[in-house]
């Protein structure tokens, strides 16, 4: 078991934003998490890298409790997140946000970065190199040199995912990678989100509002409403269950 | 080889020209055509621009708001004097065991202060700036208000390799991981978490490195003015250091040392209409928040990029 989320829950003073929460994911799944408009999906990845302490339960990553971990602490244990409100380095280049993420491999010292040591040189030639090689995979080498603020929409989103990915992690988070994409591009995305799943040997959880969306890629689904997990299942099952479709009444479901 | 590395050619060019303008300086010291004015102010702006950058370190490359840097100048300034003058030990030491001293007082300041944002940052680094002044106020030892005499050891040789090799230490620090880390800390706080960036970790390293080298140049400043009295470390200290990272431009090392130099200069041709200074400044600030609100170089750095070859270019 790769992620345990043990009745996990979290107040913000009345609200009960997330309640006794029961999450299970193997290594290797691409698991979805959905639910209606303030359901608790982002106050999950909140609460699991370490933004939010819980107010009560576990979450337990490869079998160690990670609450009270700081952020960055979260990010070494193997989780890296993106952010359904963009939140790229702006003013820097779309190589810089890639390299930032290396930054907890990096194999030089400060002291060997002032003197300028073979080991700087090495070091940063590495990291050159595989900056490149993962915005490659985002079609996004050609644009390695702008400034990150100055993409397209749906390109932030995708360079958001490889900053995620060049943190190493084991577990990827992803929240709503494809809010404000049109279909074309959201298809795309999925396609990605499969293959990077494959090539990467990474576990996924995914959070998206838009439901026939994750139907296509999950294998299985957390259904969220009110912070209560209100269905599990292959999406199969999700589709048909009667209390999915009372949560999104009023919307289409597939 | 490593070598070969260093020597590229925008290093080598850049080393040339401060050989050549170091030697044309110091040429006109030894055969005395340099008048006194020229040489006190030439290494003012020596001193200015360690400050400068070293602020610059914390306040444009990592956004932490410090307004407190007179205060680790003041540090160096009398840690290297006493070393030097009532304890008769060597320059060398007393820059050093000042500026170390300082970085020390940076970093025990740093870990509780730096969890502070904006306001409260500059508010906390201001009186902290303020304390150590009147601790040294307060000093028998060194004088009280009155400070302490000694006699000048620094050269402009010192000032002008002593600030080359900070500017050159800063801006390997800053085109490093570690100093991406510090931008990440400016340019979005919980995205450099995130991404695995110990935020306070490089908070509080930027805030150490700054003080390092702002008691670096106080140490060079001390031994260099025949006197230091605590008036010298005033807020209003703090504050022109600010004015000249401000006007150079936030987050930019050749920003900072045109800043430094363009201040030492205004100052010096106020010398004798000193209330001007204040006037202009303020001036300045105003025409500046209007028409370039970045600074005369925002985050970019003055470039000798053509020098290089194409390869070389995209590589660094
Ligand atoms: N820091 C906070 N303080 C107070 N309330 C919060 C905070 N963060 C989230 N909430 C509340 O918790 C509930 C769940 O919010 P959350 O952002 O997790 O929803 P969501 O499922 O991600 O919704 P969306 O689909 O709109 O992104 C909402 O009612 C929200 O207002
Ligand atoms: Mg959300």
């Amino acid at each position: 078991m790769l992620l345990n989320i043990e009745n996990l829950s979290k107040s913000f003073g009345g609200l009960k934003a997330v309640s006794n929460l029961n999450i299970e994911i193997r290594e290797g799944e691409l698991i979805g998490l959905i639910g209606p408009n303030g359901a608790g999906k982002t106050t999950v990845f909140n609460l699991l890298t370490g933004v939010y302490d819980p107010t009560e339960g576990k979450m337990l990553f490869q079998g160690k409790d990670v609450s009270g971990l700081k952020p960055y602490q979260v990010t070494h244990r193997g989780m890296a997140r993106t952010f359904q409100n963009i939140r790229l380095f702006g003013d820097l280049s779309v190589i810089d946000n890639v390299k930032i993420a290396f930054h907890q491999h990096a194999k030089y010292s400060t002291l060997s970065a002032i003197l300028r040591m073979p080991g700087y040189f090495s070091g940063e030639e590495e990291m050159e190199q595989k900056a490149l090689e993962l915005l490659q995979v985002f079609h996004l080498q050609g644009k390695a040199r702008e400034i990150a603020k100055n993409l397209p929409y749906g390109e932030q989103r995708r360079l958001e995912i490889a900053r995620a990915l060049a943190a190493k992690p084991k577990l990827l988070l992803l929240d709503e990678p494809a809010a404000g994409m049109n279909p074309q591009e959201t298809h795309e995305l999925m396609e990605l989100i499969r293959w990077i799943r494959e090539h990467f040997q990474i576990t996924i959880l995914l959070i998206e509002h838009d439901m026939s969306l994750v139907m296509g890629v999950c294998e299985r689904i957390y259904v969220l409403d009110y912070g209560i997990i209100i269905a599990h299942g292959n999406p199969a099952e999700i589709k048909s269950n009667p209390k999915v479709i009372e949560a999104y009444l009023g919307e289409e479901v597939i | 080889m490593i070598v070969s590395k260093w020597l590229n050619r925008k290093n080598v060019f850049g080393l040339l020209a401060a050989i050549l303008f170091y030697a044309v300086i110091q040429g006109s010291i030894l055969t005395d055509i340099l008048p006194p004015f020229y040489k006190l102010n030439l290494i003012l702006i020596c001193i200015y621009i360690i400050l400068a950058t070293s602020l610059n370190l914390i306040n444009g490359i990592t956004g932490q708001f410090s307004i407190g840097h007179a205060g680790f100048m003041a540090i160096g300034a009398y840690l290297s004097a006493i070393i030097t003058a009532k304890l008769h030990g060597p320059l060398a030491l007393g820059l050093l065991v000042g500026a170390l001293v300082a970085a020390a007082v940076g970093f025990l300041v740093g870990l509780p202060t730096l969890r502070l944002k904006g306001d409260y940052l500059a508010i906390a680094t201001l009186g902290v700036g303020e304390v150590v002044r009147i601790v040294f106020l307060n000093t028998e030892y060194v004088g009280g208000a009155a400070g302490f005499t000694l006699s000048s050891k620094i050269n402009w040789s010192w000032s002008f390799w002593l600030m080359v090799l900070s500017v050159v230490i800063m801006h390997n620090l800053i085109n490093s991981t570690h100093g991406r880390a510090c931008i990440s800390v400016r340019e979005n706080e919980i995205a450099a978490e995130a991404m695995g960036i110990n935020t306070t970790k490089y908070k509080v390293l930027a805030f150490t490195f700054g003080a390092f080298f702002a008691g670096l140049a106080g140490g060079i400043y001390a031994n260099y003015m025949y006197i230091i009295q605590p008036m010298t470390f005033s807020f209003l200290k703090s504050f022109d250091i600010l004015v000249m990272v401000v006007l150079g431009g936030l987050g930019s090392l050749t920003g900072s040392i045109f800043g430094a130099i363009f201040m030492t200069v205004i100052s010096a041709l106020l010398a004798s209409f000193p209330e001007w200074r204040m006037v202009i400044t303020a001036l300045l600030l105003v025409v500046m928040m209007v028409f370039r609100p970045t600074g005369l170089m925002g985050t970019k750095e003055f470039s000798l990029n053509f020098l290089r070859k194409k390869g070389e270019r995209n590589a660094a």
